[in-house]
């Protein structure tokens, strides 16, 4: 008895525990009131449904979480995810290039091979990443200021690459990435699968985690007890950007453009929202990889719930701010008192 | 007396040097692009300046407010959006008096703004997620209303527009008269009463403002409440500028008001700042639109982009500025210590 009582505590300390709680609070709620949510289809050997459906558009937020938990870890943010997955997006598309050729019907091949083109959209993020870590570390400015200056620059530069435009992407091997298939499922599952593994990996099995959420919780202390901070945080805003640049790209695989002002508005907010959500705190000194994605999954399932109840999109940043608010008073409410003073007084200070 | 000397010629370096630094800028382009271009040389030109972002600078003076008391408002933006939409909506559909459209676009403002410094000083809100969070709201509330452009034909406003003053030299309109009553209203504000000693007190540092007995709580939410209600003044005269809402406006207005006031002189760490500074701040960044308007090359994106470069220019100059003075002060123990040392 005693023993499910301290797992059942367990489990409930854990700040996780909570959105696990409210996702599955989400899927109860879509059981009842949304037909067909839960139903799946295999159509030409690939499964098919609204499940499928919120993992597949959730995975740019779940590679951006992934990088931005990171940054959060050390106290700091970066809102320019967004503009860097525009960027991004953009440089991909642009060196693909979008040349119709009526008589296939098709593009035969991109102006520079796909995979460089890839590579190159990742270097752009990571170079970007590698200037807001620059302002911050280096320059000692805020990391809200140096990530604010680019995330409006950053979209300037996406126009600019762009010339104003929408790039269409008309090769086909570039969908694969957003909107392929491999084993039944779609092929950014994968992806997630593998570079959630590769990072859980780096902050759990290396020094790395252990570094960020020192930094988090006392920066002054961890640089005089020999560790290079500067070095980490540092490396910390290049995840950030890098995995913001591949989001950006995924996106423009799977809508098969790429939009300098649209790819990855907001983006920011989901992203944070998320983190918060999986119990990382804006001050630094939680670096919860696996609390974030479930946050991500858990913003996705809210922006597909909501949307499927008919609310036009842009209603929809009203919503997300109404569950960021309440969040953020979720967060900051000390609940070990507000339970002591609910529970019996048995435990001794 | 060597003490208040010595503080005396601390205050007056931070904050006059990027004060005098700003019209510097300003005086420098502005000289640019009189040689560059004809016409540019004109006291109608700086009026034209105004006339274009007088709204940015009533935003910009709030937005220096809450600069100053260590903070951030990223909401101010949205929250014109809103109360532009809003005030069209209300006066095109709904055909209400004007009066009290005036007063439902003030009172908006004010309540994001206690809404934000409620959630900033007593939930302990990080200032940018609370104001980014109040951004999305207001912006999401203000597409709720229309994301169409509704066109403002009210006849009080239509005179309003196009009220002119005559000027030596040129003409202002009604807005930039606004932006001018809301800059020395400011300047009192923050020079002249309690409420704004203890502001720049709390953004030099908090913990001893609150050893001092300066209640911090309350300043901060009254802080941003002001931000809000002045950027609502802001929207008041950006309606009757443009006459026609747009839900997709302002964008990157939270980011020109912060730039126009670290431009004239206001530490992002908050504790110094001086609307003043701001002022040219505005103008700075002003004339920098007007010349890249006189060279007629503009392609997409570079408005962002400037903007975000002057900006970083400005922080850089600050760094530097801080820099300095940290490394001669830290300078001085080293040089007595060595001179004891030689002195043995």
């Amino acid at each position: 008895m005693k023993q499910k009582k301290d797992l059942w505590r367990n489990f409930l300390r854990r700040p996780e525990s909570l959105t696990l709680v409210a996702l599955l609070g989400l899927l109860v709620f879509n059981l009842f009131f949304t037909k067909g949510f839960f139903t799946i289809q295999i159509r030409d050997g690939h499964l098919y449904g609204s499940l499928i459906d919120i993992v597949k558009r959730g995975v740019p937020l779940m590679i951006t979480v992934m990088g931005l938990t990171m940054v959060i870890a050390t106290g700091g943010t970066d809102i320019s995810v967004g503009s860097i997955a525009a960027i991004a997006g953009v440089v991909t598309a642009t060196l693909i290039g979008g040349d119709f050729a009526f008589e296939t019907g098709a593009v035969t091949a991109s102006r520079v091979p796909i995979g460089i083109a890839v590579a190159a959209g990742l270097l752009v993020a990571a170079v970007i990443g590698l200037w807001n870590g620059f302002l911050v570390e280096r320059i000692g400015i805020p990391p809200l200021i140096a990530t604010l200056m680019m995330q409006v620059a950053g979209r300037g530069i996406a126009e600019l690459i762009a010339s104003g435009k929408i790039l269409t992407i008309y090769y086909k091997p570039f969908y694969y990435i957003g909107s392929g298939w491999f084993l039944g499922l779609p092929v950014s599952i994968f992806l997630v699968a593998v570079l959630g593994i590769l990072i859980w990996l780096l902050l759990r099995k290396t020094a790395y985690g252990l570094y960020l959420t020192a930094i988090g919780l006392n920066k002054t202390a961890t640089a005089f007890s020999g560790i290079k901070t500067r070095a980490v945080v540092w490396s910390a805003f290049v995840f950030s950007a890098l995995m913001a640049g591949m989001a950006g790209i995924v996106t423009a695989s799977e809508i098969r453009a790429a939009d300098p002002v649209n790819l990855g508005l907001y983006l920011e907010l989901d992203a944070i929202l998320a983190c918060n959500l999986g119990g990382n705190s804006m001050k630094g000194g939680r670096c919860n990889l696996a609390g974030s994605i479930i946050g991500a999954v858990l913003v996705q399932t809210l922006t597909t719930t909501i949307f499927s109840k008919g609310v036009p999109s842009e209603t929809i940043l009203v919503y997300k701010a109404i569950v960021v608010i309440l969040v953020g008073m979720i967060q900051v409410t000390n609940w070990d008192l507000v339970l002591k003073r609910r529970g019996k007084k048995r435990e001794a200070v | 007396m060597r003490l208040f000397k010595t503080l005396r010629k601390h205050h007056f370096n931070t904050e006059h040097i990027t004060l005098w630094a700003a019209v510097i800028v300003f005086a420098a382009f502005f000289t640019f692009g009189s040689i560059r271009y004809k016409n540019f040389f004109a006291i109608q030109t700086i009026c034209n300046i105004l006339m274009d972002n007088s709204h940015l600078l009533i935003v910009a003076l709030g937005e220096t407010l809450v600069l100053v008391s260590g903070g951030i408002d990223l909401s101010v933006g949205a929250l014109i959006a809103f109360n532009f939409t809003a005030s069209a909506y209300m006066l095109t559909e709904l055909n209400l008096p004007l009066p009290v459209v005036v007063a439902v676009v003030l009172a908006v403002g004010a309540l994001v703004g206690f809404l934000n410094g409620y959630l900033i000083s007593y939930k302990g809100f990080q200032p940018f997620i609370a104001t980014l969070a109040t951004q999305f709201l207001t912006r999401g509330a203000c597409y709720m209303i229309s994301t169409d452009t509704i066109v403002i034909s009210h006849p009080a406003v239509l005179k309003l527009s196009i009220f002119k003053l005559r000027m030596p030299g040129g003409y202002v309109t009604f807005g930039v008269l606004v932006a001018l009553v809301m800059l020395v209203l400011f300047y009192i504000l923050t020079k002249k009463t309690k409420f704004g000693r203890n502001v720049y007190a709390i953004g030099g540092n908090e913990v001893s403002a609150k050893m001092l007995g300066i209640p911090v709580k309350r300043t901060r939410m009254y802080v941003y409440a002001v931000s809000g209600f002045t950027t609502s003044i802001a929207s008041l005269v950006f309606a009757v500028y443009i006459l026609s809402s747009y839900g997709l406006h302002a964008q990157s207005l939270h980011l020109d008001a912060v730039s126009a006031a670290v431009i004239g002189g206001t530490l992002t760490t908050g504790g110094i700042g001086n609307v003043i500074g701001t002022l040219f701040g505005v103008l700075t960044t002003g004339v920098i639109q007007t010349i890249i308007t006189f060279q007629g090359t503009l392609t997409s994106g570079w408005p962002k982009i400037t903007t975000a470069a002057l900006l970083l220019s400005f922080i850089l100059l600050q760094r530097f500025i801080i820099w300095q003075r940290n490394r001669n002060r830290k300078g001085k123990p080293v040089k007595m210590l060595q001179k004891e040392a030689a002195s043995e």
